[in-house]
C-alpha cells in the first residue's frame, strides 16, 4: 500500500469506472446505447493500476472492453458517454461507439474490436519510438483469448526480436466470450508461453490495484530502459456477462459469487480503511462525486449533436496533408 | 537479378522500383523498408538489392515470416510518425495480413473521426505467368480495391514504377502498390527524369489512342491489351488502350470518356471474372456510358481456376492477346 | 386461327427466304405485329401477322427459302392448348427442315417442331447507342435490320438505314459480320433486284398490249396553291408536287374505273378503292413500286406523309409486306431532273400506269397569249385488253381538271 494520495486516487478511479459501467448498462437497457457493449466491472484494478504508471507521452492500445481504460487514461467522461450515444461530441465523433473509443491527444489508439488486432499495431508504435529515439512506453491491453491468435505469437516474437519498448498486458478473465481458457488453449500458463519469446513475463493478481501498479511500474521501467518488451498477465474476472446480450450460461453462479468476494473495489477500500486512509465520509464523497460526474456527462451526451449525414464520407480519406 | 543501371540505353521496371525506394529513403529519414528478405537477401524479387548496404539494417529491415505482425507494425509505425514501406512477398501471402490492412489501416481514420491517419505504403507482387502455380500467382487487387480508406496502385510502366512510390509516401492514408511479377524484368526506355508533379495518383491514362473500341486494363494486362491492339490493326480496328493505373479510387471518368468515343469496351483483367475488377469497370461503363454503348461490354479475365503450374495450362488460364482480339471480333469489329 | 405464311409481296415474288424471327413460340402477337424478316428478290421485308394469337411453333428456320404460301409459323388462340403436332411441311422442293420422323413405337410420341436456331428475340436487341441515335435521327427501329452481335441493331445499322448510298459506312465503324443469317451483299442484292425487274417488265411487254396517250398539264394554279399552303407549314409538313399529282391521279381513277384494277385469269377486276403504286427508283439501281392503300381516301397531308415514309423505307430496303402488295394503279414520276415525258411499262397484273415527266416552264398559249407556264407532261400507258385510247384520254383530262382546282384536292 503506497501510503499517499495515489492509493485513494486509485479507489476513486475504480469507483468512477464501476459507476460509469453501471450507467452504461442502464443507458443500454433504455436503448440509448446500441451496438455491442462490453463492460469492465470486476476488472477495474488493471486499467487503473496500469495507467498510473504512464505519462502523457506514452501510447495505449486497448480492446473493445475499453471504457475503463479510456476513463483511467483521462479521456473525459463526457466524451466517452457522448461517443456511446453516437454524438459528434464523442471521443470518435460518435462514429465508433462503445468498442472504438479513440483519443489522439492522449495517445489512446483504441478501441480495437478485432481480438489480437491491436498487438501488431502496438509493436509498430514501439518500433517508431525506437527508430525515432523517443522515450515512450507502449502498453497494449488484450484478453487471454487473444493469446490463441496468430497475431499474439507473431507480435511477441517480432517485438522481442527487435527489442521493442512495449508492454503486453494480458487481462486474463478466464473466458473468451463463453469459452473457458482451459477449453481453448493447451498451455493455460500464459506467462510461461510468453516467456518462450525471450521476454520478462510475469503474472499478477489483477484484482489488486496496488499489485498491478507495482508490476506495471517495474515493467515499464524495464522497457523504458531499453530492456525490450515485457509481458504481464493480470488474473481477473468479469462480474458481468461478456456483452449485453449474453445470458452467461457458461459460468456457474457459485463461480461468479466466489470471484465477487475478491471485488477489486472492496479489496482496495478495505486496505485503505485498514491503513487509515479512508473513512465512510471519504468513501461517500467519492461516490457522490462519481454520481455527479456521470449525471453531468449523461446530460451532456444527450444534448450532443448527431453528425450531419452530409459528413458521412469525411475522413475515409484524410483531410490533412502530410509533412 | 542484376540489371543495367538506368544510365544505360534501357532500364527495367525492377530498376525503376529500386530507384524509387532509394530516392524515398534518401529524401526522408522517416522512411524505412520492412518485409521478408528485403535486406540481406535483396528482396525475393531483387527489388531492394543493394539497399541494405546503403541504408543499413534499421531502415532495410528484415522481418520474420509474420505478415500480420509486420504489416500491423507498419500501421503502428505510421501512427508513430514514421513512413514505413512494407513489402509483402506476394499478394497471396498478404491474405495473412488482411486483418491489419482492412480492419485497421483502412478503417482507423474514419472510425476515429479523423483523429488518426495511417501513412503506410504496402508493396506486394501480384500476378501470374511465371509458372509459380496456385499460391504465388493470383491477382487479388480487387479485394483491396474494394475497401474504402485504401488507395490501390498498379504501375504498368517503367515511369509509374519509378514515380508512384514517392507520391504514395506523401499520401496521408494507406496505399497498396501492386507490382506485377512478370513486369520486373521488362526493359524499356529510361524513366522520365522530370515527371509532371505532383505525380498523378488519381487518373487512368490512355496508353494508345483508337476510335473503334476501348480496351481497359491495368498492370500486366495493359501489355496484353497493347499487343491485342497491334494485332487488331490488321483487321482495320483501331483499339484504344486505357491503363487504369489507380484501382482505387477508380477513375470512372476517363473510362467513360473513352467509351463515349468508341462505343465499345473490352475489360482485360488478370483477376477472375466473377465479382472482380472487370465487373466493377463494366458497371461504371453501364452507369456512365449506357447510352453510348453499341455492344455489350466484353470481359477477358483469368479463367476461374487456381492458376496451374504447367505453362500451357497457365497460358490458357491467363488473358492473352488473342482472347482480346477474339472478344473484339465477337463485338462485330474486324474479324 | 390462321397460320403465318410466306406472303406474296408482288406478282414477281414466287418465293422468299426467311431471314429472322422476331417472335418465339409462346409469344402473344397481335394483328400488325412484325413477326419475321423475309428476303425477297427486291428487299428485306418485315412481315406482319394478320391475326391475334399466340405463336405455336416456328416451322421454318432462318436461312430457308420457301415458296409463297408456305406456312412459316403456326398460331393458336390465346388460351388454346399448344398444338403439338408435327409442323406443316413445306413444299418438298425447298429446303425446310423436315419434322423428325415418327418413332417406331406404339407409345404416343410428341415430336417437337423445329425452332429457329437463332435466339428468339422476345425483345428486339438494340444497342443503347443505336436506340439513342435512332431517336435523334427519327428512325423507326422496327424498320431497321440488325447486323450486330446476335442480330442486334447497332449504331451502324441505324445510320445505314438513313443512308441512301449503298456501301457507305459511318467513319469509325466497320461492317459487323455476325447476323443471325448471312445477309446478301449489296452487289448480290442489286443483281437480284435487276433480275426481278427484268422478269416483271418482260412479262408486262409480253402479255400486255400497251397503248399510250399524253397530255400537257398546266400546273400554275396547282403550284401556286402549293406555295401558299407550304408557306404556313413547318418544313416537315410541307407538301411536294408529287403529292398533288398522286392525289389527282387517285381522284381521276374514280372517274375512269377501267384503269384501276387488275387483269387476271383473262378477266378485268376493277378495284373498289385506289391502291396507288408509287414507282421509286433506287439510287443503287432498279425500281420498286410499293403501294399506298386507299390513296383516294387520304387527305393530302396524310398522303404526303405516307409517301415520305414509303420512299424512305424503300430506299433503305426495309419495306414491309403490306407495302408491296395489292396496288391497283401505279404512278411513276421522274421528278425535277427527269425527262420531259415517260411512257411507262405497266406493272402486271395492273392495267395502267400514269407517268409524269419533269415539271418545267414551257411556252404555253393561254387565251391567245403565249406565256411561260410551269407544266408537266402526263402520260397514260393502258392495257388495251381493258381500255382504249379514248378512255385513257378521259383519264388524263380528269387529271388535268383536278389539278386546275387545287382547293378541291
Amino acid at each position: 500500500m503506497s501510503a499517499n494520495g495515489h492509493a485513494l486516487a486509485h479507489l476513486r478511479d475504480m469507483v468512477r469506472i464501476r459507476r460509469l459501467e453501471e450507467r452504461c448498462i442502464e443507458l443500454y437497457s433504455a436503448g440509448e446505447i446500441r451496438g455491442f457493449m462490453h463492460v469492465y466491472i470486476g476488472e477495474e484494478a488493471i486499467a487503473v493500476g496500469a495507467m498510473q504508471a504512464l505519462g502523457p507521452e506514452d501510447n495505449v492500445v486497448a480492446t473493445y472492453r475499453e471504457h475503463g481504460h479510456a476513463l483511467a487514461r483521462g479521456i473525459p467522461t463526457r466524451a466517452i458517454l457522448a461517443e456511446m450515444l453516437g454524438r459528434v461530441e464523442g471521443s470518435s465523433r460518435g462514429r465508433g461507439g462503445s468498442m472504438h473509443l479513440f483519443d489522439a491527444q492522449r495517445r489512446f489508439f483504441g478501441g480495437n474490436a478485432i481480438v489480437g488486432g491491436g498487438l501488431p499495431l502496438a509493436a509498430g508504435l514501439a518500433l517508431a519510438t525506437r527508430m525515432r529515439g523517443e522515450d515512450r512506453a507502449t502498453v497494449c491491453f488484450f484478453g487471454e483469448g487473444a493469446a490463441a491468435e496468430g497475431e499474439f505469437h507473431e507480435t511477441l516474437n517480432l517485438a522481442a526480436l527487435w527489442r521493442l519498448p512495449v508492454l503486453f498486458l494480458c487481462e486474463n478473465n478466464l473466458y473468451a466470450m463463453g469459452t473457458a481458457l482451459e477449453r481453448s488453449q493447451a498451455q493455460t500458463d500464459l506467462a510461461l508461453r510468453a516467456s518462450t519469446y525471450a521476454m520478462p513475463a510475469w503474472s499478477v493478481d489483477g484484482m489488486d490495484v496496488e499489485a498491478v501498479a507495482r508490476a506495471v511500474d517495474e515493467q515499464v521501467a524495464t522497457i523504458r530502459g531499453g530492456g525490450g518488451p515485457c509481458f504481464l498477465e493480470a488474473k481477473t474476472y468479469r462480474f458481468r456477462a461478456h456483452s449485453m446480450y449474453d445470458p452467461d450460461l457458461y459460468r456457474s453462479k457459485e463461480e461468479i459469487a466466489r470471484w465477487k468476494q475478491r471485488d477489486p473495489l472492496d479489496l482496495h477500500a478495505a486496505a485503505l480503511r485498514a491503513a487509515g486512509l479512508l473513512d465512510d465520509d471519504a468513501f461517500a464523497a467519492i461516490e457522490t462525486d462519481a454520481a455527479a460526474e456521470l449525471d453531468d456527462a449523461v446530460a451532456y451526451a444527450r444534448q450532443g449533436q448527431l453528425e450531419p449525414v452530409e459528413e458521412l464520407e469525411r475522413f475515409v480519406v484524410s483531410e490533412r496533408v502530410l509533412r | 537479378m542484376s540489371e543495367p543501371a538506368s544510365t544505360a540505353a534501357t532500364t527495367t521496371y525492377r530498376e525503376a522500383l529500386r530507384e524509387a525506394l532509394r530516392d524515398a529513403l534518401r529524401a526522408d529519414e522517416r522512411v524505412f523498408l520492412m518485409g521478408e528478405d528485403v535486406g540481406r537477401y535483396g528482396g525475393s524479387f531483387g527489388v531492394s538489392r543493394g539497399l541494405l548496404d546503403e541504408f543499413g539494417p534499421e531502415r532495410i529491415r528484415d522481418a520474420p515470416l509474420s505478415e500480420s505482425a509486420f504489416v500491423g507494425a507498419g500501421v503502428g509505425a505510421a501512427l508513430g510518425d514514421l513512413r514505413p514501406i512494407v513489402e509483402v512477398m506476394t499478394v497471396n501471402f498478404s491474405m495473412l495480413a488482411l486483418d491489419q490492412i482492412v480492419n485497421t489501416a483502412a478503417s482507423l481514420s474514419h472510425m476515429s473521426g479523423g483523429q488518426f491517419h495511417v501513412p503506410l505504403v504496402v508493396r506486394m507482387t501480384t500476378g501470374g505467368g511465371r509458372q509459380l502455380a496456385a499460391q504465388h500467382s493470383h491477382s487479388l487487387e480487387a479485394w483491396y480495391a474494394h475497401v474504402p480508406g485504401l488507395r490501390v496502385l498498379a504501375p504498368a510502366t517503367i515511369d509509374d514504377a519509378r514515380w508512384m512510390l514517392g507520391a504514395a509516401l506523401d499520401d496521408p492514408d494507406p496505399v497498396i502498390i501492386f507490382e506485377h511479377g512478370s513486369l520486373y524484368g521488362m526493359e524499356g526506355e529510361p524513366w522520365e527524369e522530370s515527371p509532371v508533379r505532383p505525380i498523378d495518383l488519381e487518373h487512368a491514362v490512355v496508353r494508345r489512342a483508337g476510335r473503334d473500341v476501348t480496351l481497359i486494363a491495368s498492370s500486366q494486362s495493359v501489355h496484353v491489351a497493347l499487343a491485342a491492339a497491334e494485332v487488331l490493326v490488321a483487321d482495320g480496328v483501331e483499339a484504344e488502350v486505357v491503363d487504369l493505373r489507380v484501382l482505387r479510387p477508380l477513375d470512372g471518368a476517363t473510362i467513360v470518356e473513352s467509351v463515349t468515343r468508341t462505343h465499345r469496351a473490352v475489360v482485360v483483367d488478370e483477376g477472375w471474372r466473377s465479382v472482380g475488377l472487370s465487373a466493377e469497370v463494366s458497371a461504371r461503363i453501364m452507369e456512365g456510358a449506357f447510352y453510348e454503348l453499341d455492344a455489350p461490354v466484353e470481359r477477358v479475365c483469368t479463367l476461374e481456376v487456381p492458376l496451374p503450374y504447367p505453362k500451357h495450362l497457365e497460358d490458357a488460364a491467363l488473358p492473352q492477346p488473342q482472347r482480346v482480339v477474339d472478344a473484339v471480333h465477337a463485338m462485330g469489329l474486324g474479324g | 386461327m390462321g397460320d403465318l405464311r410466306m406472303p406474296t409481296l408482288g406478282a414477281d415474288m414466287t418465293a422468299g427466304t426467311l431471314l429472322e424471327w422476331h417472335v418465339a413460340p409462346g409469344d402473344a402477337v397481335h394483328r400488325g405485329d412484325i413477326v419475321a424478316t423475309v428476303d425477297t428478290d427486291k428487299a428485306e421485308i418485315d412481315i406482319e401477322t394478320f391475326d391475334d394469337g399466340v405463336v405455336d411453333a416456328l416451322v421454318v428456320e432462318p436461312g430457308t427459302r420457301v415458296p409463297v404460301g408456305t406456312v412459316l409459323a403456326t398460331l393458336r388462340a390465346d388460351g388454346e392448348v399448344p398444338r403439338m403436332a408435327a409442323p406443316v411441311a413445306p413444299e418438298p422442293a425447298v429446303a425446310v427442315p423436315a419434322p423428325p420422323p415418327p418413332a417406331p413405337s406404339a407409345a404416343p410420341v410428341v415430336s417437337a417442331p423445329p425452332v429457329a436456331a437463332a435466339a428468339p428475340a422476345h425483345r428486339r436487341r438494340v444497342s443503347p447507342l443505336a436506340r439513342r441515335v435512332a431517336a435523334d435521327l427519327g428512325v423507326d427501329l422496327a424498320a431497321v435490320t440488325g447486323t450486330g452481335p446476335a442480330g442486334a441493331i447497332t449504331r451502324v445499322d441505324v445510320e445505314r438505314a438513313t443512308t441512301t448510298v449503298p456501301g457507305t459506312t459511318v467513319p469509325g465503324t466497320t461492317v459487323p459480320g455476325r447476323a443471325a443469317v448471312e445477309r446478301r451483299s449489296a452487289d448480290e442484292r442489286l443483281a437480284s433486284l435487276r433480275a426481278a425487274v427484268a422478269a416483271l417488265m418482260a412479262r408486262s411487254k409480253r402479255e400486255i398490249p400497251h397503248y399510250t396517250v399524253q397530255r400537257t398539264i398546266d400546273l400554275t394554279a396547282a403550284l401556286d396553291w402549293l406555295d401558299a399552303y407550304n408557306a404556313g407549314q413547318p418544313p416537315a409538313r410541307r407538301l411536294l408536287p408529287a403529292a398533288l399529282l398522286l392525289r389527282a391521279v387517285a381522284l381521276a381513277a374514280h372517274d375512269v374505273p377501267e384503269v384501276n384494277g387488275t387483269y387476271e385469269d383473262d378477266t378485268f377486276h376493277p378495284a373498289p378503292d385506289v391502291t396507288l403504286g408509287v414507282a421509286i427508283s433506287l439510287r443503287q439501281g432498279g425500281v420498286i413500286a410499293p403501294a399506298i392503300p386507299n390513296a383516294d381516301a387520304l387527305a393530302l397531308p396524310d398522303l404526303m406523309s405516307d409517301l415520305r415514309e414509303l420512299t424512305a423505307r424503300a430506299r433503305r430496303g426495309v419495306l414491309r409486306g403490306t407495302d408491296l402488295g395489292g396496288a391497283t394503279l401505279t404512278v411513276t414520276s421522274l421528278g425535277d431532273q427527269g425527262a420531259d415525258l415517260v411512257c411507262g411499262v405497266i406493272f402486271p397484273p395492273q392495267v395502267a400506269l400514269v407517268g409524269f415527266g419533269r415539271i418545267a416552264e414551257r411556252p404555253v398559249a393561254v387565251n391567245g397569249m403565249l406565256g411561260a407556264r410551269r407544266t408537266v407532261i402526263a402520260t397514260l400507258a393502258g392495257d388495251h385488253r381493258v381500255s382504249d385510247g379514248h378512255r385513257g384520254s378521259l383519264l388524263l383530262a380528269s387529271l388535268d381538271h383536278h389539278l386546275q382546282e387545287p382547293d378541291a384536292l
